[in-house]
């Protein structure tokens, strides 16, 4: 435990939102304080571990404290749903990183927040209602088990449709149906924010570019150290190539080339599968060791076949 | 007093310094070359003829006293060696490995205009290392002072400039944005030419002067410059960021996968230890066959990673000719036995895909070498109709970097028309009480010119606190810098008394 004597960035709350989702609330006063909408972390669970950006989805000034919600797609954020407890600590975390969202004095807004992008855009809704909006939320789950935060965006938002792909809550169908039905409601919308997996963003700015419609979105490449140092996080802009970690990560939906950010995101997917094999199999190993870590872990598996197959961070995301 | 030594009566020869071989080390991360032993040193310190006019001296861009310290190696007083080396140069250890000697004090060694100059990096390294093998630190007497000193950035222009501000009594913080200290030092520059564990004892002493390191800190977006002086209780605060922000070929085909930069594969492979995947996560690309483009330090040093990583082949792309390479001699040296497949005067023209988003290979022209440009180099131009495709799976841009964008978007610091912080004579910024300097100011340069840049701003910085005699460098721009190409003034160097650890 030699990481957690020397770090600082304890978390002190966690609740779990699905098996696959998860919430943790760390302390850092500084960071609560510089905190804005848009902006994201970089984390390292040990030493060995990788750097992973992540919104930073909340943030209390008055606990010191800032808010992650994440989602279990790999090695690194399924082994901090494992280990990652109330009392233990993380041994990095970075940030704020990246240019804050603008937020704009637009009269009426749409907050689309699909999957892991749900989180994240809270902030921006409540920034937008504080600068005086019409907050409309548009969020996107694949079923009813998986929703989270529907009070927290209640409080803050004008209207919030729910979108699941099998109706279990909500209207039934993509988060493009949701953008619809709130175009086809209002006639005023001046611009729109997408949070969410890429092909999810790349849906959201195609629907609203026939109605000239601005569009924010916010991309997620692969990145390293998040200070504009390693060039990994590039995306293509229109005809320019922008660095995510520095320029954005936020940009115009309607330029950003989400095809090549797709294609740049699968760079190291054998790695990925390799690590995640890898520790895998040691927790398999560590099973007998005790009950909470079993408990864990059989929630970590499911769905039980699926355990070497890297799950697609795209394939469950709604309007994909 | 022994005999005058001439050229004549001195070793011919450079004493050579032992190396791993090639094909071993092609495969391994230790360090290349194994430093000398004391009888190595002793020899090589015999070829120095302590000219009166110390030409050396003038060459070094910290103005180190080389032969002062040879003959004190010469008198196997390799303490006294130290001290004289750490008058001036913070790092010894890491600038005998690093420093392009060969155009700076080797480049204008007496003993160099007949014969191979006096290894000068090579005894520096020797005594630096043995500094750290005998644990010696040179703690000088500290009074503390009431001022409080913030230092952004851990490279090699922080440490020194964090090292003179902490002597002269500051409270002093380094605020560093990755999770380890050492800046290029650390993500950049190989374990194989400079070791993590001489970095740690660098870092080391600097705590040892009550140094204090805070890293994970992104200044600019935790906290602002600003703020570090207004809010934090700052006094001063010194900007060295370094460049980093990579500079990408734009040629079509530069985003496929298979294409990054040297700092992305060197940050990867040492600072997150890829190399050692699935042991740590972070994950490096492999390349079967690796084509570097650009022949810079950072260029051999993608290379040289590339094989060690296990590719089959690796070439290195270059528009100019070797004599135009900025290399240091000894790393091209290298790369060439270590099975680098050099071609000069050639360009990419585009990166070809395999229909899967990934490289196939690489279309280059070849250049031939026109009129002089601004750097005075002959500037390349192409040989129409000389295209040629060939394969590689792994491309490797080394070809630059430009400044971070942080400092420009967060504070007021004047920047200049390429977006380095804008710096004066002293290294003042337009912020009050701000300095700059090292890569950050210059652009990409090296590491002797950061560390000199620290310690000119923390000569201003002093200066500017009121700490020492006001008329000391900062008021004498011409007289204060007498011979030394960052002004540092010789009454500068030994202000501390050095109590002896
Ligand atoms: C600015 C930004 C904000 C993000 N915010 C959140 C968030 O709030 N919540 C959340 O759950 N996820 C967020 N992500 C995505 C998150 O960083 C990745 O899911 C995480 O890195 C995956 O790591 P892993 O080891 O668990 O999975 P891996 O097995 O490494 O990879 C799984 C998938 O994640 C993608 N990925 C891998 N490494 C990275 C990386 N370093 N950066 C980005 N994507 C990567 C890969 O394309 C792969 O398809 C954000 C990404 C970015 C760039
Ligand atoms: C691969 C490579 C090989 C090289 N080889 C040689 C060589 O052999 N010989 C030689 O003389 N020179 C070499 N150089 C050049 C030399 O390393 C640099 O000139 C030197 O390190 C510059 O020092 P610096 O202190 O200005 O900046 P850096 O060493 O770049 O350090 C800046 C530090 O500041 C941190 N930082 C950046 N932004 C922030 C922020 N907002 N808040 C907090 N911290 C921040 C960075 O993370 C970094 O650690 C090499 C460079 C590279 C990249
Ligand atoms: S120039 Fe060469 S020979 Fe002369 S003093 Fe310097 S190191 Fe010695
Ligand atoms: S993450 Fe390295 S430059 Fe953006």
């Amino acid at each position: 435990m030699k990481a957690n004597a020397m770090s600082n960035f304890e978390i002190v709350a966690r609740e779990d939102f699905s098996d696959v989702t998860y919430l943790l609330e760390v302390r850092h006063p500084l960071m609560s304080k510089a905190a804005k909408p848009g902006q994201f972390v970089v984390v390292m669970l040990n030493e060995q571990g990788e750097r992973i950006p992540l919104t930073i989805a909340d943030f209390d000034r008055n606990k010191g404290t800032i808010t992650l919600v994440i989602q279990a797609v790999g090695k690194t954020t399924r082994q901090m749903q494992l280990e990652c407890r109330v009392g233990t600590s993380l041994y990095a975390m970075v940030g704020p990183m990246g240019m804050p969202s603008p937020i704009s004095h637009a009269k009426k807004v749409v907050c689309v927040g699909g999957g892991l992008g749900v989180a994240p855009i809270f902030p921006q809704a409540r920034g937008f209602k504080e600068a005086g909006a019409y907050v409309i939320a548009i969020l996107g789950f694949r079923t009813k088990d998986l929703i989270f935060w529907e009070g927290k965006f209640r409080a803050c938002c004008d209207e919030l449709i729910l979108c699941t792909n099998d109706g279990s809550a909500g209207m039934k169908g993509m988060i493009t149906d949701g953008i619809k039905v709130a175009l086809a409601g209002h006639s005023n919308i001046e611009e729109v924010v997408a949070i969410g997996p890429p092909v999810m963003m790349k849906a959201c700015a195609e629907a609203t570019r026939a109605h000239k419609i601005k569009t924010m979105v916010s991309v997620n490449p692969i990145m390293v150290d998040g200070t504009g140092m390693c060039g990994g996080c590039r995306v293509k802009v229109g005809d320019q190539v922008k660095f995510a970690c520095v320029d954005g990560p936020d940009f115009d939906g309607h330029l950003v080339d989400f095809d090549d950010l797709m294609t740049r995101l699968q760079r190291y997917t054998k790695d990925e599968k390799v690590a995640h094999e890898r520790w895998s199999e040691s927790c398999r190993m560590t099973r007998q060791v005790g009950p909470s870590a079993l408990d864990a872990l059989a929630r970590v598996r499911a769905p039980q076949s699926e355990l070497l197959e890297l799950p697609d961070p795209f394939e469950d995301a709604p309007g994909g | 007093m022994a005999k005058k030594k001439t050229i004549r009566t001195i070793p011919q020869e450079r004493t050579p310094m032992r190396e791993q071989d090639p094909q071993l080390r092609a495969k391994n991360f230790e360090e290349v070359a194994c430093g000398y032993s004391l009888e190595d040193a002793l020899r090589e310190s015999e070829r120095c003829l302590m000219c009166p006019d110390e030409p050396c001296i003038a060459g070094c861009p910290v103005g180190i006293d080389i032969p002062g310290f040879i003959q004190k190696i010469g008198e196997k007083n390799l303490r006294g060696a130290y001290d004289i080396l750490t008058d001036t140069n913070l790092l010894p250890s890491i600038c005998g490995r690093v420093c392009p000697q060969e155009t700076q004090c080797e480049g204008v060694c007496t003993v160099g205009e007949s014969l191979e100059a006096v290894a000068i990096g090579r005894l520096e390294r020797f005594v630096g290392d043995n500094a750290i093998k005998e644990g010696w630190v040179n703690i000088p007497y500290i009074e503390p002072n009431r001022f409080r000193v913030g230092i952004v950035g851990s490279g090699p222009a922080g440490m020194a400039c964090a090292a003179d501000m902490a002597k002269a009594g500051c409270e002093v913080t380094v605020y560093e944005a990755f999770h380890q200290p050492g800046g290029v030092l650390r993500y950049g520059i190989p374990d194989f030419r400079l070791p993590n564990a001489v970095i740690d004892a660098e870092i080391d002493n600097l705590k040892k002067f009550g140094v204090k390191f805070e890293c994970n800190t992104l200044v600019g977006r935790l906290f602002t410059i600003e703020q570090m002086i207004d809010e934090m209780g700052f006094h001063a605060v010194f900007v060295g960021v370094g460049a980093g922000y990579p500079t990408m070929l734009n040629i079509p085909g530069d985003s496929l996968n298979g294409v990054l930069s040297a700092n992305e594969l060197l940050t990867r492979c040492n600072l997150m230890r890829a190399r050692d995947f699935p042991n740590f996560d972070t994950p490096v690309p492999i390349g079967k066959r690796v084509a570097v483009v650009g022949a810079g330090n950072t260029a051999m040093d993608a290379m040289r990673v590339s094989i060690r990583l296990g590719a089959e082949k690796v070439y290195c792309i270059y528009r100019r000719s070797r004599t135009e390479a900025p290399a240091r001699a000894e790393e091209v040296h290298h790369a060439e036995q270590e099975g680098v497949e050099f071609h000069w005067l050639t360009n990419p023209v585009s990166v070809s895909d395999d229909g899967k988003g990934s490289v196939r290979g690489m279309r280059c022209v070849r250049m031939e070498l026109g009129e002089p440009d601004d750097s005075g180099r002959r500037r390349p131009v192409p040989v129409a109709g000389s295209e040629f495709d060939f394969e590689t799976d792994l491309i490797v841009y080394a070809i630059g970097t430009n400044a971070n964008p942080i400092m420009g978007q967060t504070s007021k610091l004047k920047l200049n028309k390429w977006g380095y912080i804008g710096a004066d004579e002293h290294l003042a910024t337009s912020v009050a009480g701000v300095f700059a300097g090292g890569d950050i100011v210059t652009g990409a340069a090296t590491v002797i010119e950061a560390m000199g840049a620290g310690r000119k701003a923390a000569a201003s910085m002093k200066t500017y606190l009121g700490i020492r005699d006001p008329e000391l460098p900062y008021l004498s721009a011409e007289g204060g810098g007498a011979g030394t190409l960052f002004g540092i003034d010789t009454r500068e160097r030994n202000f501390a008394r050095v109590r002896v650890a």
